[in-house]
C-alpha cells in the first residue's frame, strides 16, 4: 500500500505543479514576439540598433480581458510598432497576476534581469514596488493608476482621467435612455473605476436631471457572475442603458445583449463582444504616456514624474460603434461634451477619497 | 427605505434571479452530495466547473449548437470524475489535498486552453429561455418558474430524481452504506470501489455541467476563473444542506436569493454599505454551518479510503 500512496502523492504534486504553472509563472510566460534568433542573420549595420529597449509589464488580469490589462498590452504593441518592431522594442509580460505576492516576485525578477522599464499595472502593486524599487536604482519602474511616485527617482506614475470619458458616455446614455433609468456596475469604489462612475453620473445629470443612475458595486474586479446578476437586477428595475468598468463586465454585456439593452464601455473597446448593443467605449491609449516615459528614460531620467491620459492629450478616445445608428443630434451632444472637457468649459465634480 | 424591497416588482425580481442563479450551485452541490454520501470528499469541484465551463463554451462556439457543448461538458466531467476516482478510491490519496490539486489543475488548464484556442473573450448563443406551454402563461408564477433555459429546468428536476435514487432504490442504499459503514457493506457483498467510482464520476459530471450552465446558459461568455469560488461555496452548501438533495436545493436557493437581495439593496439605493450587503450570503452560510445538529448527519466514512479488513 505504501507504493500506492507514493504514486498518489506524486500525482497530486504533479497536478499541483501543472495548475501552478498557469497564472503564476512569470519567467515562463511566452511572449508573442519573435523569439531571439539563435544564429543571427547578417544585417545592415545601420538597420537595427545594437540594444533593444526592453519593457516588462505585470498585470492583474489577462492581456485579452477587453478591459484594464488589455488597454496596456495594446498600448505596448503600438509602441513596439512605432519603435521599429520586436528587434528594437522587446515586450515581456506576466498577466493574471491577481496574487500580489506573485506579482511582486515577478517585478523583482524582471528588475534583476535588467529590463529598461518595468511596469506594475495595478494600484494594488504599489506597496510592493515601494520596497523593490530602491534595490534597483538603475531600473526604471512605472505604476498606475495613481499619481504617487513615492518621491523616488526611478518610479513613474500614471493615471487615467476616466471621469472625462465617463462624462461623455453619461451624456450619450442619458440622451438615448427612454426609461430614464441607467444602471452602473462597478467593481470596488476606488481608482479609475470610481472616477469613471462619478464622471458618468455627472454626465447623465447634466443631460437629463430627472434620470436615475443606480450603481451596484460587486466587490470584485473579476467575478463575471456577480456582474451579470447586477445587470439583471438593473434591467429588472427598469434600466434600458447600462455601463460598467473592470474585466468582470463581460458578464453584464452578455445579459445586456440578451435583453437588448444598450451598453457603454470603458478601458478597452468592447464592441466586438456585442456589436448590436454597444454604443461607445472610452478607450485608454497608454502609448501617450509610455512615449513620454521612454523618451525620458532614454535621456537619462528614470522616474520621479507622473502622467495622466485624458481626452485633451489623446490618451483617452471615445470610440463609437460604427454599426450603431447614433442619431445626429446625440452625436453633436457627444462632440460638444468632448470639446467642453478639452477646453475646460465643462468641469466634472469629483469627490476625493 | 427598506420597504422599497417589498414591492411586488422587486420581490418577483429577487425570486426570478434567485431561482435562475441557483442553477450552478444546485448542479455542483447535488453532485458533491452524492460523492460525500458515499464517503468521498471532492474539493476540486471548482476546477471541474471551470473545465466544464470551458469545454461547453468552446464546443458551443465552434458548432453553434449548445447541445454539443453540453455533451462536451458531460464528457469532460466524466473524465475528470473518473480521474478523481482513480486518485481517491484506487490510489487512496488524501482527499483534501488531491481535491486542491484538481482545483488548481482545472484553474490552470482551463485558462491555458482558453488562451490557446480562443485568445479573447467572446460571447456565444447558448441555451435560451423556453416558456413552458400553459404553465408559462400563469400570471406571475409563469414568468417566475416556467420561463427559464433548459439547463435551469434540468437542475431542478435533478432534485426529486436524486432524492428518489438515494431514498427509494437499492443503489441509494449502497451509496449511503459506503459512506456510513463501508466494512459492513463490503461484508454484505457491496463493492465499495464500484459504488464510489460511480458516485465520484457522477459528481465530476455534475460539477462540469454546473460550470457549463454558466458559460452556455446563464452568462454565455467564458473568461479565466469564470466561476470565482462557486465550487467552494457548493462544497459548503453540502454541509449546509445536511447531505440531502432537498437541503442542497434550500441552500442553493438561499445563497442565490440573498445575493439577489444585496443587488436590489444597491439598485434601490437603500443606505446599507455595499460591502456589508455583499458579505451577507457568506455570513449566512457560516452561521448555518455552525448549527450543531447538521454535524450528526455527516457520513462517518467521509474522506476515509476503504481498506478491506481495516474498518
Amino acid at each position: 500500500m505504501k507504493k500506492l500512496h507514493l504514486i498518489a502523492t506524486a500525482l497530486v504534486v504533479g497536478a499541483l505543479l501543472l495548475g501552478a504553472c498557469g497564472p503564476a509563472a512569470p519567467a515562463e510566460t511566452p511572449v508573442p514576439t519573435t523569439p531571439p534568433t539563435q544564429a543571427p542573420t547578417p544585417v545592415e549595420p545601420t538597420a537595427v540598433p545594437a540594444e533593444p529597449f526592453r519593457v516588462a509589464v505585470v498585470m492583474p488580469s489577462a492581456i485579452n480581458d477587453l478591459a484594464f490589462s488589455q488597454s496596456m498590452y495594446d498600448a505596448l504593441l503600438v509602441m513596439q510598432e512605432r519603435m521599429g518592431g520586436p528587434d528594437s522594442f522587446e515586450i515581456v509580460y506576466s498577466d493574471s497576476m491577481f496574487v500580489i505576492e506573485d506579482a511582486a516576485a515577478a517585478i523583482r525578477d524582471y528588475a534583476s534581469q535588467g529590463f529598461d522599464l518595468v511596469i506594475a499595472h495595478g494600484s494594488q502593486y504599489g506597496s510592493s514596488l515601494q520596497e523593490i524599487a530602491p534595490d534597483f536604482p538603475e531600473t526604471s519602474f512605472a505604476w498606475g493608476t495613481t499619481l504617487d511616485t513615492f518621491g523616488m527617482p526611478n518610479i513613474f506614475a500614471y493615471e487615467a482621467r476616466s471621469e472625462q470619458g465617463g462624462y461623455v458616455n453619461g451624456v450619450v446614455a442619458a440622451a438615448l435612455s427612454r426609461s430614464g433609468v441607467i444602471g452602473v456596475i462597478g467593481p470596488i469604489e476606488t481608482g479609475d473605476a470610481k472616477l469613471y462612475v462619478e464622471g458618468f453620473v455627472a454626465g447623465v445629470a447634466a443631460t437629463n436631471p430627472d434620470a436615475t443612475v443606480p450603481t451596484v458595486w460587486t466587490g470584485s474586479f473579476s467575478d463575471t457572475a456577480l456582474a451579470s446578476q447586477a445587470a439583471q437586477t438593473h434591467i429588472g428595475a427598469g434600466a434600458d442603458v447600462l455601463t460598467g468598468t473592470a474585466q468582470m463586465v463581460v458578464g453584464a454585456i452578455g445579459v445586456a445583449q440578451e435583453s437588448n439593452v444598450l451598453w457603454f464601455g470603458t478601458q478597452s473597446n468592447q464592441t466586438s463582444l456585442a456589436p448590436s448593443i454597444v454604443v461607445a467605449c472610452q478607450v485608454y491609449h497608454w502609448e501617450v504616456v509610455l512615449e513620454q516615459m521612454i523618451a525620458m528614460i532614454q535621456a537619462g531620467t528614470l522616474g520621479g514624474e507622473s502622467f495622466s491620459i485624458d481626452l485633451a492629450n489623446g490618451g483617452e478616445v471615445i470610440e463609437f460603434n460604427p454599426d450603431y445608428p447614433l442619431p445626429a443630434d446625440v452625436n453633436t451632444l457627444a462632440e460638444e461634451a468632448i470639446q467642453g472637457i478639452i477646453d475646460g468649459t465643462i468641469v466634472i465634480p469629483i469627490t476625493t477619497s | 427605505m427598506i420597504q422599497d424591497l417589498l414591492t411586488p416588482a422587486v420581490l418577483t425580481g429577487i425570486a426570478y434571479s434567485g431561482i435562475k442563479l441557483a442553477t450552478p450551485y444546485l448542479y455542483a452541490t447535488l453532485g458533491e452530495t452524492i460523492g460525500q454520501l458515499s464517503g468521498v470528499l471532492n474539493l476540486g469541484v471548482e476546477g471541474m466547473m471551470l473545465m466544464g465551463a470551458y469545454g461547453g463554451f468552446f464546443f458551443t462556439l465552434r458548432t453553434g449548437d449548445p447541445w454539443v457543448g453540453l455533451l462536451a461538458a458531460i464528457l469532460v466531467g466524466a473524465v475528470l470524475g473518473l480521474a478523481n476516482a482513480v486518485v481517491t478510491v484506487t490510489l487512496k490519496a488524501e482527499q483534501g489535498i488531491s481535491g486542491i490539486g484538481f482545483y488548481l489543475f482545472g484553474l490552470g488548464m482551463s485558462e491555458l486552453l482558453f488562451r490557446m484556442t480562443l485568445g479573447s473573450v467572446e460571447t456565444v448563443s447558448g441555451f435560451t429561455a423556453v416558456r413552458v406551454p400553459l404553465l408559462g402563461d400563469i400570471p406571475v408564477v409563469g414568468d417566475l418558474l416556467f420561463n427559464h433555459s433548459l439547463l435551469v429546468y434540468f437542475a431542478y428536476l435533478l432534485v426529486p430524481l436524486i432524492w428518489f435514487l438515494l431514498n427509494r432504490t437499492t443503489w441509494g442504499l449502497k451509496i449511503k452504506s459506503a459512506g456510513q459503514n463501508p466494512a459492513a457493506a463490503d461484508a454484505l457483498g457491496v463493492s465499495i470501489t464500484r459504488v464510489r467510482y460511480a458516485t465520484v464520476t457522477v459528481g465530476g459530471i455534475l460539477s462540469s455541467v454546473a460550470g457549463a450552465s454558466l458559460s452556455i446558459a446563464l452568462l454565455n461568455v467564458f473568461q479565466q476563473n469564470l466561476t470565482s469560488g462557486m465550487g467552494f461555496i457548493a462544497v459548503a452548501l453540502v454541509y449546509f444542506g445536511g447531505w440531502s438533495p432537498l437541503g442542497a436545493l434550500a441552500g442553493s436557493l438561499l445563497f442565490s436569493t440573498v445575493n439577489a437581495v444585496q443587488n436590489w439593496i444597491q439598485v434601490l439605493g437603500i443606505p446599507i454599505a455595499p460591502d456589508f450587503a455583499l458579505m451577507l450570503p457568506y455570513v449566512l452560510t457560516i452561521l448555518m454551518l455552525a448549527v450543531p445538529f447538521r454535524k450528526a448527519r455527516q457520513p462517518v466514512a467521509l474522506t476515509k479510503p476503504f481498506e478491506r479488513g481495516e474498518g
